[in-house]
């Protein structure tokens, strides 16, 4: 089967409890489908409700209405009313995602946050950390920094080693929170490449790119999330 | 992973006479998974502890457990000497002051020892020895085996704690404020450690906490209580990024900002 992931009808609000449970609407009738091998980027302006999409399809919104149906473990699960156990399960083996800003641990090397995804999938952790420090070279990185705890680095560097622990898995399905955000050229060639890899390896991406340039390099096609709008976001 | 839980609580109540401790909590936990119960002082989360531990008996309500053969065993209907048992080698409990889990008159190489013989260990090299392995896992130098933990600092006496809870490799363990009344820089360090001695040991936990950072850091699952009932559970990422309660969103509102 070539389509891992297919939303249908998702919608989102937020009642607001401390505000007289003001309810924001955010998105209705979000629906489509990724198929294996290809990248699908979310377009609109800020505040379309990009995000609020991705952190549904990742389990860390809950949803109001509608369908997120994902092929996981030879079967189907739909996420949208998944237990947490499931949702667990679905982002230890088909669903990854990369964020834009990396959740440090305090005394954990970047090496072992890059491994810990392979890790807890099973792997052997030393050969983890060798992926790991591929991984970490590609994305030029700097070698003394390896060892360091990721809270002191800078924007750039905790975002390498942010798509490094996305990208290290083999999750069928990524999910990318605009991983070029704080990136140079250089190292946004990079994360370019790395994408076309998962790509060619018959990975689902869907992805927030606000950078033109990464996005014209790997979108196959734009879904326009103002289509999706919840009328007017109220301020 | 198994397909089995570990415990399965079904509407568990605890009154106080007239007054409510907590009521109606349903709730089932697997092998490896830790669970956060947070909510404000007052809210149920130590006496729902208490009761899950068997320290205290619910009002109503059954708690059932999958021992090591693989027995469902209700835990209200076990003799005194059952629980006491499983107590001391199943399950481990981490209360916020160590004096209360610790025998604070004793070494600490003794706190960590005397789970073992609890156990039917009897071979003082060898008891000696683990005892040594886990001062070293909690960060406790060697030479400090024979001290009493009343020379310790409070950060030291929780690792301490921690350390005498895990040495019968128990599958489960309840930890009341592990990192409460500690400061930031010594919280850090136990929390990191905890973190990595749960994923190691494939630990399942039930972690009381107020500190939703704490919550956070250590926990998948997460549920929050209020006035002795359950607001709102589920993943702890969820709760904590789109809370959906009116006492949630004010908890999580009222985290300061670093």
């Amino acid at each position: 089967m070539a389509t891992p992931l297919v939303v249908s009808d998702v919608a989102k609000s937020f009642t607001m409890h401390l505000r007289d449970g003001v309810t924001l609407p955010v998105v209705t009738g979000v629906s489509f489908a990724i198929r294996a091998g290809e990248c699908a980027v979310l377009g609109g302006p800020s505040g379309a409700g990009k995000s609020s999409i991705l952190k549904m399809l990742y389990g860390n919104y809950a949803v109001d209405e509608g369908q997120i149906i994902v092929q996981h473990g030879g079967g189907l699960v739909d996420l949208a009313s998944a237990s947490p156990r499931t949702v667990l399960s679905v982002r230890r083996h088909t669903i990854g995602y990369v964020s834009q800003f990396l959740r440090t641990v305090p005394r954990v090397s970047a090496l072992d946050v890059v491994a810990e995804p392979l890790a807890e999938r099973g792997e052997d952790r030393e050969a983890a950390r060798e992926k790991a420090r591929a991984l970490l070279a590609q994305l030029n990185l700097p070698e003394k920094l390896w060892a360091l705890p990721p809270a002191t680095f800078s924007g750039g560097e905790q975002q390498r080693v942010n798509i490094a622990r996305g990208f290290i898995t083999e999750h069928p399905i990524l999910l990318l929170d605009e991983p070029t955000a704080s990136l140079d050229a250089r190292n946004r060639d990079v994360v370019v490449e790395l994408i076309t890899a998962k790509k060619a390896a018959g990975v689902a991406l869907l992805g927030i790119f606000h950078d033109l340039d990464v996005r014209d390099a790997v979108a196959d096609r734009v879904i326009d999330v103002t289509a999706f709008g919840a009328g007017k976001i109220a301020a | 992973m198994t397909d089995e839980p570990l415990l399965r609580v079904s509407a568990l109540s605890k009154f106080y006479g007239s007054r409510v401790g907590c009521e109606n909590v349903t709730f089932d936990l697997w092998p490896g998974e830790v669970l956060a119960v947070v909510g404000e002082s007052g809210s149920g989360k130590t006496t729902l502890l208490n009761c899950l531990s068997t320290r205290l008996l619910p009002s109503s309500g059954t708690a059932s457990y999958r021992m090591r053969d693989g027995q469902w065993r209700e835990l209200y209907r076990m003799s005194e000497a059952e629980r006491r048992f499983l107590m001391r080698t199943d399950w481990g409990f981490v209360h916020q002051n160590p004096a209360d889990g610790l025998r604070m008159t004793v070494s600490a190489g003794a706190n960590v020892g005397e789970r073992l013989m609890a156990v039917g260990d009897r071979h003082y090299g060898r008891i000696r020895a683990t005892a040594v392995d886990w001062l070293s896992r909690v960060e406790i130098d060697e030479d400090r085996i024979d001290d009493e933990p009343r020379a310790f600092s409070g950060g030291m006496r929780q690792r301490l704690q921690i350390a005498r809870n895990l040495v019968t490799g128990p599958r489960l363990v309840f930890m009341d404020e592990p990192t409460g009344g500690l400061d930031v820089s010594v919280q850090a360090r136990l929390l990191d450690l905890l973190r990595g001695l749960v994923t190691d040991l494939g630990l399942a936990a039930i972690v009381v906490t107020h500190d939703l950072a704490v919550a956070r850091l250590l926990s998948q699952r997460m549920m929050v209580m209020k006035d002795g009932r359950v607001v709102e559970s589920g993943l702890t990422d969820r709760v904590l990024d789109d809370p959906r309660a009116p006492y949630t969103q004010l908890l999580v509102s009222s985290i300061l900002q670093v």
